[in-house]
């Protein structure tokens, strides 16, 4: 049953099956049908499905959204795809007014049962708006859920469970791992969507970090490994909501906190980690929670992206920080 | 600016109540049928009067009024069928009354006790929208599942969609991007623009350098001008669009041709930006009065019909004061209630610490009395 995937394929399997098990599920987005997408993610699913459950949109993202709410409230399952990270403004009042208020505001009468497929982080040497890492945004929202897979095992089975969801599920894909392989066993039982997981344990340090940076964070603690220094990585899996007993469980093995994400750091996910353990597991802290992370500048020319994405060294860097308190 | 001429005008019923005829949209109505649009729109009209007067009582924190518009809103919403749905504003008293909601429910909204109020998919009226816009891709999107269901061989279901708007909103790009998507897709809707010719304070030609229905031409899908205050011509040609609709015929758009008597909201104050006389000049088209002579030119009703309406608008609101001023404030742990579906592990700690600290205060107050018994 096993084979080996890259994390586009994974989500293009899962995306198929859950197709394949719900016909209300129905994709839309822009290039998404002859083309599949340009990651290719929704490869051959029109020519599979139809051109009914698999929609080419006009070019507009807040009409991608807008319609999409449309689309629940008539009963079906929309997963839509913004092309890039930074195409999703125009669709943010429609998600942050529309798709993640309408169930409190009906007060449980109707579901927003939809997955916002976003591609984000950089390290592709694209150009402007190609690079970017909104997921704070909408976190930040209530109503929202997001997650964002780090592999082709979990992109394979968080897709399905993201579409299952009666809530509105934002799923960031780490688009510079879209070409990353893993061995896939279809016949597995998942790992449940709305938890973190330990992707190395660890005693000395806890790094946590999600989508792309999980495996910078994993080479990080295979480099070090070697030199007596443990580090714990955890895989947060889901941003919203947070599984912040997981990180607090291993601080308070560990003593020590270093938070990694592509994202600016200044109010990013690490920020609110910060402080969720300074509240729940202060004593247990041996030195200051710290953050690697994007400047807060707009993501540079790609030229300059090396220097702005948190690396092997620069989350080395924090570690030894912390192991020096 | 270009603000169309009176031939583009669709118009059954003129401000005097005088009968006329077009040749593409007409009605065929009962005498009882007449009588009932007139009773709606005298119903409709003391709801909103009924509702301004709580606002201005401290019962409401907020109201829109629809005065001047009744007809643009009973007239095509008396035109929806049962299977069909319509997309409100904020502003869609009239066409909410046509769809069977409480308009208690309304006043909760305005009231603060509710951000929804009622049960969309029970009487196919989603919630009041007030994003200016958002609403139109909402109705797009519901009417392109109405084709999926048809494409999945459910022929059964059928239907057509009604999105509100105003000519405000014609300036969004969700209104146009909604245009886009209806006529990429062919989708069973009716744009049903009530132009009452004010966004707040800023008059039409901000918006519009032509009359909003010929937009439609450039989207690719017919649109029609009709006499927003008669009655009888909204719900001629929004029957027609609909059935054209239900029928394959795809999306139009219809601009009702109206005018905001009232203030945009009970917080605005238009003496500060529109004239004294254009306010007159819209007062002799009102939109029940031409029916009302209309009824008693053709002697469809006498004394006792009227009087009978008016003692049923006088019931309705005194039901409205009362309910409006007997609803009660929701519990504070309604604020995490229907944030999700599935529970969420942040604001189930959040309303679990929020009910502890609201304890407390009991916890507190149960202790001093404890000490005063003691003492």
């Amino acid at each position: 049953m096993s084979e080996t995937v890259t994390l586009a394929r994974a989500l293009n399997l899962g995306l198929r099956r859950a197709m394949e098990e719900d016909d209300r599920v129905v994709l839309m987005g822009e290039d998404i049908g002859k083309l599949g997408g340009v990651f290719r993610i929704t490869d051959a699913l029109q020519k599979d499905f139809g051109e009914h459950r698999v929609i080419d949109s006009p070019l507009a993202e807040s009409g991608i959204l807008g319609t999409a709410v449309g689309l629940t409230m008539r009963g079906y399952r929309p997963v839509v795809e913004i092309q890039f990270d930074g195409f999703v403004y125009p669709a943010f009042d429609q998600i942050v007014s529309q798709v993640a208020k309408m169930h409190a505001r009906s007060q449980g009468d109707l579901l927003m049962p939809m997955v916002i497929r976003i591609p984000y982080g950089g390290g592709i040497g694209a150009v402007e708006h190609h690079s970017e890492s909104p997921e704070a945004y909408f976190a930040h929202t209530a109503g929202l859920r997001v997650v964002s897979p780090s592999n082709p095992v979990d992109g394979y089975w968080m897709i399905q469970q993201a579409i299952r969801c009666d809530d509105p599920v934002v799923f960031f894909e780490p688009k510079r791992r879209y070409w990353e392989k893993a061995e896939l066993d279809v016949a597995a039982t998942p790992e449940p969507l709305f938890a973190g997981r330990v992707a190395r344990p660890g005693r000395d340090v806890t790094l946590v970090c999600y989508g792309p940076m999980v495996r910078t964070c994993l080479d990080a603690a295979a480099a070090v490994a070697g030199e007596g220094v443990e580090i714990e990585v955890l895989d947060l899996r889901t941003l919203s909501p947070l599984d912040i007993d997981l990180v607090c469980a291993s601080v308070e093995r560990t003593g020590r906190l270093v938070v990694a994400h592509e994202a600016t750091t200044f109010l990013g996910m690490g920020a609110e980690i910060a402080a969720m353990v300074t509240e729940r597991c202060f004593y247990s802290l041996e030195a200051p929670v710290l953050r690697v992370g994007g400047f807060h500048t707009p993501y540079p020319p790609s030229r300059l992206e090396e220097h702005y994405l948190p690396d092997l060294d620069r989350v080395l860097d924090a570690v030894d920080r912390a192991l020096g308190y | 600016m270009d603000t169309g001429t009176p031939g583009e005008l669709v118009q059954l019923l003129t401000p005097e109540g005088e009968r006329v005829h077009h040749p593409d949209y007409d009605v065929d109505l009962s005498d009882a049928q007449y009588r009932e649009l007139y009773r709606d729109l005298t119903l409709v009209r003391r709801i909103d009067l009924e509702a301004t007067a709580l606002q201005r009582q401290g019962e409401l924190g907020l109201w829109a009024s629809l005065l001047g518009q009744e007809a643009a809103q009973v007239g095509s919403g008396r035109a929806l069928q049962a299977d069909d749905y319509a997309f409100p504003t904020y502003r869609e008293h009239g066409v909410a009354h046509t769809r069977g909601v409480d308009p208690l429910k309304l006043l909760a909204l305005f009231r603060g006790v509710s951000n929804g109020g009622w049960d969309p998919q029970e009487k196919n009226f989603a919630l009041y929208t007030i994003v200016i816009g958002n609403q139109c891709l909402h109705a797009v999107g519901y009417a392109m599942g109405i084709q999926m269901d048809q494409a999945r061989a459910h022929a059964d279901h059928s239907g057509a969609v009604i999105a509100y708007f105003g000519d405000g909103a014609s300036s969004q790009g969700d209104v146009n991007e909604a245009f886009i998507f209806a006529a990429s897709f062919n989708a069973p809707v009716v744009f049903f623009c009530q132009n009452n010719q004010w966004a707040i304070s800023e008059p039409l030609e901000k918006q519009t350098r032509i009359p909003l229905y010929r937009r439609a031409a450039g989207f690719g899908f017919e649109g029609v001008r009709v006499d927003g205050n008669d009655v009888l011509a909204t719900l001629a040609v929004t029957s027609k669009h609909l059935a054209d609709a239900r029928a394959g015929g795809g999306p139009s758009m219809i601009e009702a041709f109206t005018y905001r008597m009232g203030a945009h909201t009970t917080s605005d104050d238009p003496t500060r930006y529109r004239l004294a006389s254009d306010l007159e000049a819209w007062r002799l088209k009102d939109p029940i009065e031409r029916v009302r002579s209309f009824l008693w030119r053709q002697q469809l009703a006498d004394q006792s019909f009227f009087d009978e309406v008016d003692a049923e608008a006088e019931t309705l609101a005194v039901r409205l004061r009362e309910g409006c001023r007997s609803m009660p404030d929701p519990k504070p742990d309604r604020i995490f209630s229907g944030v999700y579906a599935e529970p969420h592990q942040q604001v189930e700690e959040e309303r679990a610490a929020f009910a502890d600290y609201l304890a407390s205060f009991d916890a507190a107050t149960a202790s001093t009395v404890g000490a005063e018994v003691r003492s």
